[in-house]
């Protein structure tokens, strides 16, 4: 894509800043959606109707919700550092927005065609890391301290599985390029890898239940590297009432907020195209059998956003279900359960794919 | 060279969103580790005790109301008892049938809210609220009654305010058929998740001993195995008419003591209490249950002590007479005031997360610790 | 080893099942009432508001002695003989002029108390509670009929008749001493 813009333009500079621009128009989609829907769910899992005073159905809620963040002053506490203080956000907010360089929305809107891309997205997001400690140190409180604390040492901690099980996919498809993986698993579900790949044979169905556990185990990780519940200790509302970012209100708080949801888009992003198929539609395409060509990315761009929305929806239901886990709970299931099963199903999926 | 390290004081403040009312606790940290626990209390005294020196004795029922908000049947119903024991005046079976029965429906009220609590403090949002619809369906038997969803007024010295609606009864039944799939699904929900009973299990166990010498009472008590309930043991009013059991703290899901087990005892008192309210709402007698009240109370002189099973443990009375119509001192023995010195000895070693759900187990209510 | 294996398997069904409720919860309906647009029906012995009927208050001071928290405040004024101030809706008849019934919703408590004693149920609880107001003054409902300047008239009339009674007690008072001498 970056190709195409190159020779219509001519210039590098404009090339990639249209490139850029999708990415950041999808991210705040999917934070004035998002924020909208998760409302608007936890509302019906709880018997509760959610908001519905604000345009019709409510649909205009987040952005009042904006328009009052954008006019709200930007209080600052006094002995902050304030260096720090303000570079926080940024950082948060790229480490998120970074990892869409490398994500295929469909076979014809990708930003680069890097060939290492899974590695890059895996190593960009641990930016966040940098951006959360400063945030919490700089606020000069105790509370965030803390949370920026437990949210470190969570996120760290959770790259290993989730790194394990990529390896494992690695493994069965030999590239690392998230193009290439989503191409393998061509039209059809039951191409798809989380089914066992799409060569048939026999490692075809010994896959299959090695998978499954696979697609749980990176699940759990990515649910833990968003800090949604139930790891949400960072930002757990009744015991450290809003963690690392409590010293911040307005558009930094809001900063912080679409990172969150663009970050829960770009793990489900990365889950559906290591196990379900990536941009490619289930059922076939539509621009294939009635004979238009050009449909077929607009196409599979939309199956790309049903997925990933389908796990944004699976990670809100799970947080209105589950309670929170415990900071010492949390780094034993990481590094007592999930880390030894990572490790089993990697080499047995290994000597499967040898056959 | 050794560093000079020290303990970091952490406030959770009188407004923090967990604390269950205005209580100030004062934590000594070491990094995640508690070392000690300081509750600050006197946020919400209103004096309580000094207004009812100034009241008439019929006039004090709407300020025991208030005491302990939640429960508020159970702090009427003490008052009364206490007063009627000094005046020395006997009330009708119908009077007595319909105590009890609003003293269980406030019971369970009482207990859906410290469990809904109890999750929603460790995270469990949803819970929650589904507790609280159940809430609303007490909430609007007793309303059609009395008239007041909360602060009720109703049990008064020597009988009631208003005799029972008449759809009461089949309201009533309407509700026990309607709550039992509900605990079940709570059950399912909340109590046997892997992720709650991690976060209740042998956290915050509280010995036998200590129980005992603290003073602690209700559920808190039987939590630790110890088979003690005022209803049984001091029976007042007619609840030795009825059959019912006394849960207790088995250590089902790790220690005998720790949070799971207060909350697992207090899920059974409202299977209990729905016994109880099943077994006396069919045999309500006639009667009418403005009879017994004395136009003016003027007891004689003398001293009475009178403790009832509140939900959240025994509320006692001790009431001073000096043969005027305004009593000379009320005091109150509150539960929760006696039950929130536990907190210092159970958070010792435990994590600050530990904290909040040891105090959410052990179901406080500022109203009581204050006064 | 054991206890391994049966933590994860109880870890991933428990969250199963908790799932599947919350799920079966999507679909049921709200329980929500849109408040504004559609109100709930009240009981009728709901304690909100209070009314004072005036034509029927005797005036007799039991509300405000009742109340816990000392919201009622009533003044009366005693009437002349001969006056007539009509009969309560029961066949009582009036005797005193009411000049000062407020009660002050601010300090009310909603506890009923002052409802009961009433002797001709005057005073009672209605439904409507809906009634704040940006200035708290606003909350100190006066039910009084009478005017200032009626109030202040009725209260010389019956000064006036006092003194003038006092006056008559005293002459009659000095009269027999004159009298009683030549008897004793």
């Amino acid at each position: 894509m970056y190709q195409y813009f190159y020779d219509l333009t001519g210039n590098t500079i404009l090339a990639t800043l249209i490139v850029a621009v999708f990415p950041l128009v999808n991210v705040l989609i999917v934070a004035l959606i998002g924020v909208y829907l998760e409302r608007k769910v936890s509302a019906w899992i709880q018997d509760r109707v959610g908001p519905n005073r604000t345009g019709p159905f409510g649909l205009f809620q987040t952005v009042a919700d904006f328009v009052k963040m954008l006019q709200k002053e930007d209080a600052t506490a006094k002995d902050i550092d304030s260096k720090l203080y303000n570079i926080a956000p940024v950082l948060v907010f790229t480490g998120s927005f970074a990892a869409y360089a490398a994500i295929p929305f469909s076979s014809k809107l990708i930003g680069s065609e890097a060939e290492v891309g899974l590695f890059y997205v895996i190593a960009i997001s641990s930016l966040v890391v940098g951006g959360i400690l400063m945030a919490g140190w700089s606020s000069n409180n105790k509370y965030s301290l803390l949370g920026a604390m437990r949210s470190a040492a969570q996120i760290i901690s959770y790259e290993i599985p989730t790194a394990i099980i990529v390896l494992s996919i690695v493994m069965l498809t030999g590239t690392l390029s998230l193009d290439k993986i989503s191409n393998m698993q061509t039209a059809y579900f039951w191409n798809w890898n989380i089914f066992g790949g799409a060569e048939f044979g026999i490692t075809k169905f010994l896959l299959i239940p090695f998978m499954v556990v696979g697609f749980i185990i990176i699940f759990i990780s990515t649910l833990a590297e968003v800090n949604r519940t139930p790891f949400d200790i960072p930002e757990a509302e009744s015991e450290l009432v809003a963690g690392y970012f409590t010293e911040y209100c307005g558009m930094k708080w809001a900063m912080f907020m679409l990172s969150e949801y663009g970050n829960m888009f770009a793990v489900s992003a990365i889950v559906s195209i290591l196990f379900f198929g990536g941009y490619h539609s289930p059922i076939g395409y539509l621009g294939n059998s009635l004979g238009i060509e050009w449909l077929i990315p607009f196409e599979q761009a939309f199956w790309f956003l049903a997925k990933g929305w389908l796990f944004i929806l699976i990670q809100m239901w799970l947080r209105w279900t589950l309670p929170r886990l415990r900071v010492d709970q949390l780094m034993s299931l990481c590094w007592k359960y999930l880390i030894p099963y990572a490790f089993v199903n990697l080499i047995i999926i290994g000597v499967i794919s040898l056959l | 060279m050794a560093l000079k390290t020290e303990h970091m004081v952490l406030n959770m403040g009188p407004q923090h969103p967990s604390t269950h009312g205005v209580l100030r606790l004062e934590l000594e940290i070491e990094g995640e580790l508690v070392n000690k626990v300081t509750p600050h209390l006197g946020y919400l005294h209103r004096c309580f005790e000094k207004h009812a020196e100034a009241m008439q004795y019929n006039q004090v029922v709407p300020y025991t109301d208030r005491l302990d908000y939640l429960a508020a049947i159970g702090n009427n119903f003490g008052y009364a008892l206490a007063v009627e024991k000094l005046l020395g005046i006997e009330v009708p079976e119908r009077v007595e049938y319909i105590r009890v029965i609003m003293a269980e429906l406030q019971r369970i009220a009482s207990h859906l809210v410290a469990i809904g609590s109890n999750g929603a403090d460790i995270g469990a949002l949803t819970p929650f609220l589904y507790l609280f619809r159940d809430r609303e369906h007490i909430l609007s038997i007793i309303e059609e009654t009395c008239g007041a969803r909360m602060l009720y007024n109703y049990i008064w010295v020597g009988g009631l305010s208003h005799d029972i609606h008449p759809d009461f009864v089949r309201k009533t039944k309407e509700f026990c058929n309607y709550f039992k799939p509900t605990i079940v699904e709570l059950d399912n929900l909340l109590s046997y998740n892997k992720i709650f009973i991690e976060r209740t299990a042998n956290i915050g166990v509280l010995p036998v001993d200590t129980a005992i010498n603290f003073g602690s009472s209700g559920p808190t008590l039987r939590g630790s195995g110890i088979k003690f309930d005022l209803r049984r043991d001091d029976p007042y009013s007619i609840y030795d008419r009825f059959d019912f059991e006394i849960p207790v703290g088995k250590g089902l899901m790790g220690t005998v003591g720790d949070c799971w087990d207060r909350y697992y005892v207090r899920i059974r008192e409202m299977e209990q209490s729905l016994r109880i309210i099943e077994q006396a709402i069919d045999h309500i007698p006639e009667g009418d249950v403005q009879s017994a009240i004395p136009k003016r109370i003027k007891p004689p002189k003398g001293t009475v002590y009178k403790r009832v099973e509140n939900p959240r443990g025994e509320l006692g009375y001790f009431i001073v007479s000096d043969g005027t119509v305004n009593p000379f001192r009320v005091k109150v023995r509150a539960p929760s005031f006696v039950n929130l010195e536990v907190l210092g000895e159970l958070c010792k070693g435990y994590l600050v997360a530990d904290v909040i759900a040891i105090l959410g187990s052990i179901d406080i209510v500022l109203g009581e610790v204050d006064r | 080893m054991k206890e391994y294996f049966k933590n994860t398997w109880l870890g991933i069904y428990t969250v199963l099942v908790g799932m599947k409720i919350t799920f079966k919860h999507l679909f049921t309906p709200a329980v929500t009432i849109q408040y504004p647009e559609v109100k709930l029906k009240l009981p009728e012995r709901e304690r909100n508001r209070l009314y004072v009927n005036m034509d029927d208050c005797i005036g007799c001071d039991q509300c405000s002695r009742a109340c816990p928290v000392s919201c009622i405040e009533i003044e009366t004024v005693k009437s002349i003989p001969g006056e007539d101030l009509g009969v309560t809706s029961n066949g009582k008849k009036k005797a005193l002029w009411v000049t000062k019934f407020n009660i002050d919703f601010a300090k009310c408590c909603y506890c009923q108390l002052c409802v009961f004693p009433c002797p001709t149920e005057c005073i009672y609880m209605t439904d409507i509670f809906e009634f704040s107001e940006y200035d708290r003054n606003n909350l100190i409902y006066k039910f009084a009929t009478l005017s200032e300047e009626e109030a202040k008239e009725k209260k010389i009339n019956f000064e006036k008749f006092t003194a003038e009674k006092e006056a008559q007690k005293a002459a009659a008072a000095a009269k027999p001493k004159d009298e009683q001498k030549p008897a004793s």
